[in-house]
C-alpha cells in the first residue's frame, strides 16, 4: 500500500471505477494525453485508450451536454472542467437537465454523471481559477455536491459518486491536491456519501469545515488545543445533502460552533448550516454560531488573494469570542 | 435531382514566403512596398518578442505568476493592432500582447496583469478596449455587443475580437457569428490559429478543412490567411475592418500559425507534441521572414539590428523595474478587493472591508 496525495487518490478512483465498469468514461479538455492540466488523468490514456479517455474540443456546454446524453443512455460519464470558473457555463445542462432528468420523466431516465473539477484558491492560478463555486451547485434541487480533504476520502467519495445513480458534482481543493499524503488501499471500497466526516474528538466547541480550509481549520484546532480547549473538527464533506445529525450531536455536546469556509459568506454553505442549528440545534448552543468565511468580493488575483481567504488567526479569533460567551 | 442550393470556397492568402521573397502568382498589397511602415511594424514584433523571453525569465524567478507566451504570433497579433483606429475596440483574449502593444497599452501594464495585480487591467490607453479574457472564445460576444453598440449610436466604430483555434469551438464564437450576420454588425472575428489548444492538436477540434469556414455556414464572409506573413495579416484585417467600417457587415479572417512555446509557463508541451514540429515551425516564424525581406530591399541590416536588440532590451527592462516598483513600493492594499466592487460601497462590504483591514498582515497564513 503506497502512500498517495488526494489527487492520486482521485487518480486511483477513476483507474478502479473504469476497470470495474466497462460504462465509466473520462472526457474532457487535456484529460487524454496531456493527463489533466493537475495530472488528475495521469496514465489513464495509457491505459485505457482514446474510446474511455476522451480529449475533448474545447466547449464546456459540449462536454456537459453530452455528459448528460451519455449518461442517459447507459454510461457513466466523469466529466472534467479544467477549473472551477469553467464549471459555470456547465451550469445550463447542470440545472436544466442533468438535475432534473429523473424527476421530470418520472423515472424513466436518469443521469448518473459525474461532473468533477478543482476548486477553491491559494495556488497563485490566474483569473477564474481559483473560486468555490459549492454553493452555485449546491442550491439546484437533485444534486449531490461532494468534496474531499484527504486522500481516502478523495478515493473513497469518487468511487461512491461514480457508482451513485444519480448526478454528482465531485469538487476537489486543489489547493490540498498534494498537502499530505496517505496510505490508501486501492481496494475499490467507496465511502459513504451524504455524511460528514468527524476529523478530530473535543468537547468544547466545534469547528466546521470543508475542502482546503480544513487544513487552516485543523491549524486552528491545534493552537487552540494549545491553550486547552478541546475542538471537535467536522469535515462536511457532501455539501448536498447536508448531513446535519453528525453536526447538531457534536454541538449538542461541545455547544459552540464556528463555520469556516472559503467562498464568499452570503448565502454560502455557512449560513446554511447555522441557520439549520438555528432550527434545530439552538436549545444546546451556549454562545451565538459563528460563521468565518471569504469577502463577498471577486476573488482578488493572486497577489492579494491570501487576505481574501479565512486565515488560522481570524478562526481562532472567532473561536475565542464564541468561548467568551458563558 | 439535386439542385445546388450552397456551395463555398475558402481562400487563403500568403504575399510573403517563409525565407522572405513575395509570391509571383498574386497582387502583391501596397504594404509591401511601404517599407518606412513595414520597418515599424518589424520594431514592435521584435519588441513583443524580446518582452515575451523576459516575462518567462520573471515567471520562471517568481517575480510574476503564470504567463502566456505569444512566441510566434507576432504578426497575427501586431497586424489586428496595426489595422485598428484608436477609437475601435479590441477584446482579447491573454496572449495577444503585440496587438495591444500598437494600441498603447504597456508592457507594465502585462506584467502587472500576470503579476496578480489587477491594475495592469486598468490601462491608460485605450480606455475603451477589454481587458484580457480568460474563460476562452467569452470575448468573442462582448465584440458583437460592443459593435450592436457602434451600430444603434451610428458610429463608424469597428470592434474586434481575438479567439483560439480552440476558442472556434465554443458557442460563444459561433453565436458571436450569428449575431455578426443577424445585425450586420461592425465586427471582425479573428482567429489566431497556432495549432494546439493547451494539449489539444486542431485535428481534434474537429474535420472541417478551415476553421474560417464557420463564418460562411453563418453567412459572413471568411478567409484564411498565412498567420506568419505580416503583409497578408495586415492586408486582411485592413479589408474586413474596412468592410465593417463601411457598413457591410461582419468578417471572419483565420491566421495560420503555430504556438513555438509551451501553452503558458504552467504547461510543458514535450508531454505531448513531437520536437520534431517545433523545429519545423521555427522554418516558418513570422519575424525572420519579414527581417530577411527588409534586408532585401534594403530597408534593414544587421547594424540596425544590433541597435533595435539592444533598445529592445532597455524598454523591456524598463518596464520591468516599472513593475517592481510598483508591487514593492505602492502595492494595493487590502482594501482594494473591495473599493471597485460597485460604483458605491454597500453597506454590507463596509463592514466586511473594516474586517479585511483588521486582519490585513495576516495573510500568509499557511
Ligand atoms: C471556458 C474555458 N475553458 C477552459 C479554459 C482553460 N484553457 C485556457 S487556454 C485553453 C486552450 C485555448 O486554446 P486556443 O483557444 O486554441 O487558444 P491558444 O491558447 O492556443 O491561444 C484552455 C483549455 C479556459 N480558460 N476557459
Amino acid at each position: 500500500m503506497a502512500a498517495i496525495t488526494l489527487i492520486e487518490g482521485v487518480t486511483m478512483a477513476l483507474a478502479r471505477a473504469m476497470q470495474d465498469d466497462p460504462a465509466v468514461v473520462v472526457l474532457g479538455e487535456d484529460v487524454g494525453v496531456n493527463g489533466g492540466v493537475f495530472r488528475a488523468t495521469a496514465g489513464l490514456h495509457e491505459r485505457f485508450g482514446d474510446e474511455r479517455v476522451i480529449d475533448t474540443p474545447l466547449a464546456e456546454v459540449m462536454i456537459a451536454g453530452m455528459s448528460v446524453g451519455m449518461a442517459a443512455h447507459g454510461m457513466k460519464p466523469v466529466a472534467e472542467a479544467q477549473f472551477c470558473g469553467f464549471s459555470i457555463p456547465m451550469l445550463d445542462h447542470i440545472f436544466c437537465h442533468a438535475s432534473r432528468m429523473r424527476n421530470r420523466t418520472r423515472g424513466r431516465l436518469s443521469c448518473p454523471m459525474v461532473l468533477r473539477f478543482p476548486s477553491g484558491g491559494g495556488i497563485h492560478a490566474p483569473e477564474l481559477h481559483s473560486e468555490s463555486p459549492e454553493t452555485l451547485f449546491g442550491h439546484i434541487p437533485g444534486l449531490r455536491v461532494v468534496i474531499p480533504s484527504s486522500p481516502s476520502r478523495a478515493y473513497g467519495l469518487l468511487l461512491a459518486a461514480i457508482r451513485d445513480p444519480d448526478p454528482v458534482i465531485f469538487m476537489e481543493p486543489k489547493r490540498i491536491y498534494r498537502w499530505q499524503k496517505e496510505e490508501v488501499a486501492d481496494d475499490g471500497e467507496e465511502l459513504p456519501l451524504d455524511v460528514c466526516y468527524t476529523l478530530r474528538d473535543g468537547s468544547d466547541l466545534t469547528l466546521v469545515t470543508w475542502g482546503a480550509m480544513v487544513k487552516e481549520t485543523l491549524a486552528a484546532a491545534d493552537q487552540l488545543e494549545g491553550e486547552g480547549i478541546s475542538v471537535e473538527v467536522i469535515d462536511v464533506a457532501t455539501v448536498k445533502p447536508l448531513d446535519m445529525d453528525t453536526i447538531v450531536e457534536s454541538v449538542e455536546r461541545t455547544g459552540r460552533c464556528v463555520i469556516v469556509q472559503e467562498a464568499p459568506r452570503h448565502c454560502g454553505l455557512a449560513a446554511e448550516i447555522a441557520a439549520s442549528l438555528a432550527d434545530i440545534g439552538i436549545w444546546n448552543l451556549h454562545a451565538p454560531v459563528k460563521r468565518v468565511c471569504g469577502y463577498d468580493v471577486v476573488m482578488p488575483l493572486y497577489r492579494n488573494e491570501m487576505k481574501y481567504m479565512p486565515s488560522v488567526k481570524r478562526i481562532v479569533d472567532a473561536a475565542q469570542q464564541v468561548l467568551e460567551v458563558s | 435531382m439535386a439542385r445546388t442550393v450552397a456551395a463555398f470556397k475558402v481562400d487563403y492568402f500568403q504575399f510573403l514566403k517563409p525565407d522572405g521573397t513575395l509570391v509571383h502568382d498574386q497582387q502583391i498589397p501596397a504594404l509591401a512596398r511601404d517599407l518606412k511602415r513595414l520597418v515599424e511594424l518589424y520594431k514592435l514584433m521584435v519588441l513583443t518578442r524580446t518582452f515575451d523571453k523576459k516575462a518567462i525569465t520573471l515567471q520562471r524567478t517568481g517575480k510574476i505568476g503564470t504567463y502566456a507566451s505569444s512566441l510566434g504570433h507576432e504578426a497575427a497579433h501586431i497586424a489586428v493592432g496595426a489595422a485598428m483606429k484608436d477609437e475601435d475596440c479590441l477584446a482579447p483574449s491573454y496572449r495577444e500582447y503585440g496587438a495591444q502593444f500598437y494600441r498603447g497599452v504597456k508592457l507594465t501594464d502585462v506584467l502587472l496583469y500576470w503579476g496578480g495585480d489587477e491594475r495592469g487591467n486598468d490601462f491608460e490607453i485605450p480606455r475603451h478596449d477589454f481587458a484580457w479574457c480568460v474563460p476562452i472564445a467569452t470575448q468573442c460576444l462582448h465584440a458583437a455587443g460592443a459593435a450592436m453598440a457602434f451600430k444603434l449610436r451610428k458610429e463608424t466604430r469597428v470592434a474586434v475580437a481575438i479567439v483560439g483555434d480552440g476558442g472556434s469551438s465554443k458557442g460563444d464564437f459561433l453565436e458571436a457569428i450569428n449575431a455578426g450576420s443577424a445585425w450586420k454588425l461592425p465586427l471582425v472575428l479573428v482567429i489566431v490559429n497556432n495549432q494546439w489548444a493547451i494539449s489539444v492538436p486542431r485535428s481534434k477540434q474537429n474535420k472541417a478543412s478551415t476553421l474560417a469556414q464557420k463564418g460562411i455556414a453563418g453567412g459572413l464572409p471568411s478567409i484564411q490567411v498565412d498567420g506568419n506573413d505580416l503583409i497578408a495579416c495586415v492586408w486582411a484585417m485592413e479589408k474586413a475592418v474596412n468592410a465593417a467600417r463601411q457598413g457591410k457587415g461582419a468578417f471572419v479572417i483565420e491566421m495560420l500559425t503555430y504556438r513555438l512555446g509551451d501553452h503558458t509557463t504552467a504547461d510543458d508541451a514535450r508531454r505531448y507534441r513531437p520536437a520534431e514540429e517545433v523545429e519545423q515551425a521555427w522554418d516558418n516564424e513570422p519575424i525572420k521572414r519579414l527581417r530577411a525581406y527588409l534586408i532585401n530591399q534594403g530597408a534593414w541590416d544587421d547594424q540596425k539590428e544590433e541597435a533595435l536588440n539592444v533598445e529592445c532590451k532597455e524598454w523591456v527592462q524598463q518596464a520591468a523595474d516599472e513593475y517592481f516598483d510598483i508591487i514593492e513600493n505602492d502595492p494595493q492594499p487590502v482594501t482594494a478587493m473591495f473599493d471597485h466592487m460597485f460604483e458605491q460601497l454597500p453597506h454590507d462590504l463596509v463592514e466586511q472591508r473594516a474586517l479585511a483591514e483588521r486582519y490585513a498582515d495576516d495573510g500568509g497564513h499557511h
